[in-house]
């Protein structure tokens, strides 16, 4: 049921696409924020689901873009398995990145995963092939609205499986007591791992698609406040909740989209959100609230039910 | 061997930077366990305070040695209350909440304080006066020098560590501190008021910061509202490494992690120097996540 309206959604914008309603405004708007919601549903995978702080996505983001651009620029690979080639990419650092998970935990976690992604940020500052601090440019605008579609739709619907699948309840359990999760058996070391795996392989993806959507990527679009920003989005829906994410992407993107103009408003407007979400009201806009999409007739209708009774980390 | 040398009294310069910044980290960790990302952005604000107090002072014709004096005490009070106030508004109501919680709302302040400062003070760099005038000292007859801000910056940092060392072993509030970070709720027991000691903790670490601040900004005579990152983040890489919780390890930390820092640049990898210090961050994560002063701490069921 969720499918078909998503598909009726997509067929609805296609049209205005192409009977040109949409101005090219609308359009990259939109593409962003399927890339958006894809950051975000990842990401809600990782923090959200298994409760370990990661503030380093956008460095997962800038593996995937800057691997498929290459790809595209300067092996002519074809766009599909470039995208694919730099989701995997960031998955392998993904893994990477979760084997320390290891030994840490908590803010240590948080703080190694924000120095990972700065790493990443200066090894390709400091990179003459990926052309340093200038970025890449030329990157051919190849995403479309379908391509950007049907990539946001499997991500969400995988990662939605996956988290309502036996292995997404362990990840639950670890978020909960991780203590307790192990005592019941769970290997947690496996699932961290396999989160920060799932999470980067989309984040990847999401870059990929966002390189091939702004024809031009630097290291600084890469850079903390770019996490930053992916956080919000994840906490401003509701820590653990798919629809939460997907809500709080699309409303971070609008922001984001009419603020353009008054960029250090967006960022004061940003953190007092943040902070205010924080003490009032910590589980997030839709939080732990089981939601009915069916009513709204939304994309996010895939999402039958988000994950119930559960607190935020 | 001199080059080495050189390289080493600046590196020790630029590393009280970080040691001082360190010390807030170091502290406001040790008692309420949160990292506190909007640290970085107090030095930022007590930078531009001392900024704009050295330039009024100094226009009121007051001798160097005063103005620098002045400009530090008023930065360092401004800074403190700002810090209590942080405390107060945004960390006290999540006291009880999640440590994610908590680690969000800091991420919060900080953006919130460097673009407040973008918004009001522009994006640019300011140019920070000239309190003291610059010599060079030549050591012991060789070629290596030594400026006179180095020697200043050294000797501040030293008395405010020696300051802060006396709080914290001999007065009321500093036994509190300890008292507090190490069991809260048998601090409370025994009758010494949480709250006010963790005002305290957070007016002290701002304090700290701000002095950074005016040091920094008369070090390298450039500030801007985002200057505190950096500095913000590599202090707390300090303060991991020397053990996150203690007071010497933020020192050693510290001045460790600005002489690798300027050994790195001095080899022609400057532009590699804050991947380094993050991979020193993540070695140590790894390798010895209680630092180098650290107590290994197991978690209990």
């Amino acid at each position: 049921m969720g499918i078909i309206v998503a598909l009726a959604f997509y067929g609805v914008i296609k049209v205005l696409l192409t009977t040109g309603v949409l101005s090219d405004v609308n359009q990259s708007m939109l593409l962003l924020i399927g890339v958006n919601i894809m950051l975000a549903v990842s990401l809600n995978l990782i923090t959200g689901i298994t409760g370990q702080f990661s503030i380093g996505h956008a460095g997962f983001m800038s593996v995937g873009a800057y691997t498929s651009a290459i790809l595209t620029l300067d092996y002519n690979v074809p766009f599909v398995p470039a995208i694919i080639a730099g989701g995997l990419l960031a998955a392998v650092f993904g893994v990477l990145i979760g084997m320390p998970t290891l030994r840490l935990n908590g803010d240590y976690l948080a703080i190694a995963t924000l120095g990972f992604g700065e790493i990443i940020r200066i090894i390709m500052l400091n990179t003459e092939y990926v052309g340093g601090a200038s970025g890449l440019s030329g990157i051919p605008a190849k995403t479309t609205w379908t391509m950007l579609f049907f990539f946001t739709l499997i991500s969400v619907v995988l990662i939605n499986n996956f988290i309502r699948s036996t292995h997404g309840r362990a990840c639950i359990a670890i978020r909960e007591n991780e203590i307790a999760a192990e005592a019941m058996g769970i290997n947690t070391t496996r699932y961290k791992i396999i989160a920060f795996t799932i999470g980067a392989l989309f984040a990847g993806i999401a870059g990929g698609l966002s390189a091939h959507t702004f024809y031009v990527i630097t290291p600084g679009s890469f850079n903390f406040l770019k996490s930053f920003e992916i956080i919000v989005m994840v906490v401003l829906g509701g820590l653990g909740s798919t629809a939460g994410s997907i809500v709080g992407a699309v409303f971070v993107t609008l922001l984001y989209t009419y603020l353009r103009e008054f960029p250090e408003w967006r960022m004061i407007i940003y953190s007092i959100v943040l902070i205010l979400m924080m003490i009032f009201r910590p589980s997030g806009l839709l939080g732990t609230t089981k939601f009915s999409f069916g009513k709204f007739g939304k994309k996010e209708a895939k999402a039958n039910d988000t994950i119930e009774g559960s607190s935020a980390p | 061997m001199e080059y080495f040398i050189q390289q080493l009294i600046n590196g020790i310069s630029v590393g009280s930077i970080y040691a001082l910044i360190a010390l807030g980290y170091t502290m406001v960790y040790g008692i309420i366990k949160l990292i506190n990302f909007a640290h970085g952005d107090v030095f930022m604000v007590g930078s531009f305070i001392g900024l704009y107090s050295a330039k009024y002072l100094a226009n009121a014709g007051l001798p160097p040695i005063v103005v620098l004096l002045l400009s530090l005490i008023i930065s360092m009070t401004i800074s403190a209350l700002l810090g209590i106030t942080i405390e107060r508004l945004a960390y006290k109501p999540l006291r009880k909440s999640t440590r994610i919680a908590a680690l969000i709302t800091a991420i919060g302040v900080s953006f919130l304080l460097e673009y407040t400062g973008v918004l009001i003070l522009g994006p640019q760099a300011q140019g920070f006066p000239d309190i003291m005038d610059k010599k060079q000292y030549h050591l012991f007859g060789t070629s290596i020098q030594v400026e006179s801000n180095q020697i200043m910056i050294l000797l501040t940092t030293i008395i405010l560590m020696l300051v802060l060392q006396y709080i914290v072993r001999y007065t009321r509030t500093g036994k509190a501190m300890r008292a507090v970070s190490f069991d809260v709720e048998a601090a409370r027991l025994m009758g010494i008021n949480v709250d006010r000691t963790i005002s305290a903790t957070f007016a002290i670490g701002s304090a700290l910061a701000a002095a950074a601040g005016v040091i920094f900004g008369m070090t390298y005579n450039s500030v801007d509202p985002l200057m505190g990152v950096m500095p913000g983040l590599k202090a707390f890489v300090a303060a991991v490494l020397g053990g996150i919780g203690s007071i010497p390890g933020a020192l050693v930390g510290g001045l460790l992690l600005g002489t690798v820092e300027t050994e790195i640049s001095s080899l022609g990898f400057s532009s590699w120097r804050d991947g380094v210090a993050f991979a020193v961050l993540i070695l140590i994560l790894i390798f010895k996540p209680s630092g180098l002063f650290g107590k290994n701490v197991r978690e209990k069921v």
